[in-house]
């Protein structure tokens, strides 16, 4: 793992909004983020529903839904600018080069059609495998994702699978045009509790075999901690926390990093939970300032007024905080 | 699949029990059915007792009943009293006219509806979305019989380019086909239009859509193979189950247009107070729909694999 | 007296319920249609209008003949009067005072036909959706093999066993049109049924008949209003037809249906306004009805609007 230094993924000021009703409302989705992602390495990108974790997936992919738009910014994916591509060379470098995971299982698959048929059609399209040589690569695909007897089971319809295997499939799929990336897009939120962990065992294995990077998609915390190489926290469409897995949990700058490892259930611990006081903001009426400030314990008059910049400390953690502002002074 | 089958025939023979127990009700409650004939120009005392008899409204009304049922089966739907002739005969002479005009109108209305309803949806909210709303909306709107009257006023009379009376011999009688079957495909084919464009809305905003783009499919491929074989479903479905309302409610086209079909006999039995024959093509309607929608949901499950593939 | 007592405190919290509450909807439903778009409600209004005061504002009366049998006579034509501004017809009547006219027997029709359907409907979606069991085997049986006839030819086999009249009519669009509102009603009860404010009025010792329709009615109002927007304009098409076809509201009385079946026998002569003039106004004023419907179902209900 240390050896990945090369960078697959950099995004730099991106910014992307919702326009609805004619143009008269408008919701700034993704805020101006930024994040690296090396070769190999997996980040997990955490936050309440709604914040824009979703958004910057899609957006990745260029993919935003039809009233989604990326304003401006930068995508720099295995050395070119996405940004700069036309519609079908961005559309040939998904499922080739990145792939997705998303939340529903059940949704995802299209029940027409055999599983040997969706798990084929990155493969096929992308990289041009055909007739003998497609069948054994699925085959070989799904039994990575560990789905007993594969030659059996991809003659089936998506109907005839449990959700884990369906999930399973899901990521088979994602595999299939031999990604660098993959993006999963809180792939266990819709599974049992009892197949989770075997789903992210799973997905871990997947990754280190195969090396591809991870972007991994969560509001569980705890999910991070077993995953993942970094962290980027998001807040109201911007990335308000970030650093490496071990600087944010031993030592979380922003209040709401420090507010969202408080809730994280600890086990054979008798307190009441924490609880974030609070809703997530609307995206549309934001608060002024900084956008936690209503939430925020430690929240100053200068914390409603003016958003903080970002604060970069020599271990490549990052907060968008004024007591981070404070301490960086100090410090 | 099997017990699918069965269960479904099960369901349609049940709403045909049903259907012939609304129709006998209401027939009874509206009184004596013979006496239906007192209307009738010319009827006599002794028709109507004669008509009672063969009705057998004699007897208690379980036995008319199940007579009446019985009747339904054997198609035997008694003797038109205008005719004289009995009205099964009279309805298998027309069927045939009607099917023609219905196929074609069928024809029009998938050649128009489905390509618009794709058109609508797959560009959504651009140019085409509102020609194909607002065909939608005045294919609902504007009454078949009144596109049929305009249709004869403008190429009828007018320029004098089409015939517009009754049909001449002949399979593909165009001439005399285009004006009928534009009319009574008019209404149907908004109403494909409508169910193409919201099924094909619904599939394009469904998550596995969503995957195929995220796979990098070419759009080509997303649309023609996930998204159209998805929203197809219920589209034939309404497709087939339109087919045989279109012979059924073609009666006001074939009323403009003097064609010969089955409408024209209801219209004629209507009119006329010719009770058997309305009763008779009505639950020959019914008859056949049900029977249509027996055969489309089991095609149906012969197309989806949720269905085909559990027992 | 004390359970209603309970139940209506413990309601204060709960969706809204009783009397007071349907007129709040309807209150409601009002000012939504003050958002409603221009002209679709400016149509309806318009034939509204029209149809009540028709006595001041039709030229003539609609059932007698003002002009020579032969004599067409449209204003724009060369000898043409402003008297008889669209022409007469085969009888020398007023087309534009038959129109007039006409317009108070469509509209009558179609709104008191759909009205009454709705009731029926309704009563028996809520009765079929919350009492269950044999009530709701009956009632969505009928409904089912109701939906194996197409209206026009359910109704043209009412017409032919009733007696043909204004009211007939009305009873014929009541007898076609309330499946579609028991069916949708019914699917919106079984789930209500599962709400909390239901089981508390249950438990609170509500009966059953007290249920439904002080607790559970109030809450489908908006998809009545839509299901009733919706179904008027297919109701006036039938009405229509019916008249059309010779076993409408009978003639003198002229209805947009019955004028155009006087223009049927005619249509080589040159009197192309006594087709055109009612085909149009049923168009408009069922189009405008359909462009209400549309928006009240996206307004109203999101739920149904893909259907």
């Amino acid at each position: 793992m240390v050896t990945a230094t090369k960078t697959l993924l950099k995004v730099t000021d991106l910014y992307a909004q919702f326009t609805g009703f004619g143009g008269t409302r408008v919701v700034r989705a993704i805020d101006g983020i930024n994040f690296t992602l090396d070769q190999g390495e997996t980040m997990g990108l955490v936050g309440e529903s709604g914040c824009g974790k979703t958004t910057t997936c899609h957006a990745i992919f260029r993919l935003l839904p039809p009233a989604g738009d990326i304003v401006s910014g930068s995508i720099e994916f295995d050395g070119q600018d996405l940004m700069q591509l036309s519609d079908s060379e961005m559309r040939s470098i998904r499922g080739r080069d990145m792939g997705m995971i998303l939340q529903d299982p059940m949704a995802s698959l299209d029940p027409l059609f055999t599983i040997m048929d969706q798990v084929a059609e990155p493969a096929h399209h992308h990289r041009g495998v055909r007739g003998g040589s497609l069948r054994e690569r699925v085959v070989e695909l799904l039994r990575s994702v560990r789905i007993p007897s594969p030659e059996i089971r991809m003659r089936e319809f998506p109907h005839q699978m449990s959700g884990g295997m369906r999930q399973r499939i899901v990521g088979a799929i994602s595999l299939s045009g031999g990604p660098k990336l993959i993006v999963a897009d809180e792939p266990t939120t819709n599974l049992d509790v009892t197949i989770q962990l075997q789903y992210l065992n799973l997905l871990r294995d997947l990754q280190q075999e195969t090396g591809v990077s991870l972007v991994f998609v969560t509001h569980n915390l705890g999910i991070v901690a077993k995953m993942c190489d970094k962290v980027a926290v998001m807040y109201a469409g911007k990335i308000v926390e970030q650093g490496s897995v071990r600087n944010i949990y031993n030592n979380p700058r922003h209040p709401y990093t420090q507010a969202l490892i408080q809730s994280i259930p600890r086990l054979g611990n008798k307190d009441p939970l924490y609880v974030i006081p609070g809703q997530p903001p609307n995206l549309a009426e934001l608060p002024t300032g900084c956008a936690f400030h209503p939430r925020c314990p430690f929240a100053t008059e200068k914390c409603i007024n003016e958003e903080p910049p970002y604060v970069s400390f020599g271990d490549g953690q990052e907060s968008k905080c004024w007591l981070s502002v404070e301490e960086a002074k100090n410090g | 699949m099997k017990t699918f089958i069965a269960k479904r025939l099960l369901s349609s023979l049940a709403t045909l029990l049903v259907l012939s127990i609304i129709i006998f009700a209401l027939v009874r409650a509206s009184g004596n059915p013979a006496e239906l004939l007192y209307e009738y120009p010319g009827a006599r005392e002794e028709d109507i007792a004669r008509q009672a008899a063969a009705w057998g409204l004699d007897q208690s009304w379980p036995e008319q009943y199940v007579s009446f049922v019985w009747n339904i089966a054997r198609f035997d739907y008694g003797q038109s009293f205008q005719y004289g002739t009995s009205v099964r005969s009279l309805y298998f002479d027309r069927l045939p006219n009607s099917l023609l005009l219905a196929f074609w109108a069928f024809l029009i209305s998938m050649a128009i509806g489905i390509p618009l309803g794709i058109m609508s949806a797959v560009k959504v909210d651009s140019l085409w979305d509102s020609v194909g709303k607002t065909f939608a909306l005045l294919g609902l709107s504007v009454p078949s019989f009144f596109v049929a009257l305009l249709l004869v006023l403008l190429f009828g009379v007018k320029l004098e380019w089409l015939p517009f009376l009754g049909k001449a011999e002949g399979f593909f009688d165009w001439q005399h086909l285009i004006l009928p079957s534009l009319s009574l495909g008019w209404f149907f084919s908004g109403a494909m239009l409508r169910l193409t464009r919201s099924s094909m809305l619904e599939v394009l905003g469904s998550e596995y859509i969503k995957l195929c783009r995220l796979k990098g499919l070419p759009e080509k491929v997303v649309i023609v193979k996930h998204a159209l074989k998805n929203s197809f479903i219920p589209v034939l479905t309404l497709a087939a189950v339109n087919l045989v309302v279109m012979i059924n409610v073609a009666v006001v086209v074939e009323v403009v247009f003097s064609w010969p079909g089955i409408g024209r006999l209801l219209y004629d039995g209507l009119i006329n107070r010719d009770f058997p024959l309305v009763q008779g093509v009505v639950v020959m309607a019914g008859v056949m729909i049900v029977g249509t929608n027996f055969i489309v949901d089991v095609l149906y499950g012969y197309l989806d694999p949720r269905i085909r593939l559990t027992r | 007296m004390a359970s209603d007592q309970i139940s209506d405190q413990v309601l204060v919290t709960s969706p809204p319920t009783g009397v007071e509450q349907v007129s709040a909807v309807a209150h409601r439903s009002l000012g939504i249609l003050k958002e409603a778009p221009k002209l679709p409600v400016g149509i309806i209004l318009f034939v509204a209008v029209v149809a009540i005061f028709a006595p001041l504002l039709a030229p003539h009366d609609s059932e007698t003949s003002v002009k020579p049998i032969k004599v067409f006579a449209p204003a724009i034509y060369a000898g043409g009067t402003w008297d008889t501004p669209l022409g007469t017809d085969f009888q020398g009547r007023d087309i534009l005072s038959r129109l007039i006219y006409g317009a108070r027997t469509s509209l009558l029709i179609g709104l008191l036909g759909t009205v009454f359907a709705g009731i029926m409907g309704v009563t028996l979606g809520i009765v079929s959706g919350y009492m269950g069991g044999l009530w709701d085997q009956v009632i969505m049986r009928i409904t089912d093999a109701k939906l194996a006839l197409p209206s026009l030819v359910f109704g043209i086999f009412l017409a032919a066993v009733l007696s043909p009249g204004l009211w007939t009519i009305i009873l014929i669009l009541m007898i076609v049109f309330w499946t579609r509102y028991a069916r949708v009603i019914r699917g919106e009860v079984l789930s209500l049924r599962e709400r909390d404010f239901v089981k508390l009025a249950e438990v609170t010792g509500a009966g059953k008949i007290r249920v439904m329709f002080r607790h559970i009615l109030p809450n489908i109002m908006n998809t009545a209003m839509v299901l009733f927007s919706l179904t008027v304009g297919v109701a006036i098409i039938l009405e229509a037809s019916l008249s059309f076809l010779g076993v409408g509201v009978p003639p003198p009385t002229p209805t947009w249906g019955n004028m155009l079946a006087d223009a049927r026998p005619t249509l080589i002569s040159e009197r192309w306004t006594l087709t055109v003039a009612p085909g149009i106004c049923i168009m408009l004023l069922v189009l405008a009805a359909n462009l209400l419907g549309d928006w009240m179902r996206v307004r109203l209900d999101p739920q149904l609007r893909n259907r």
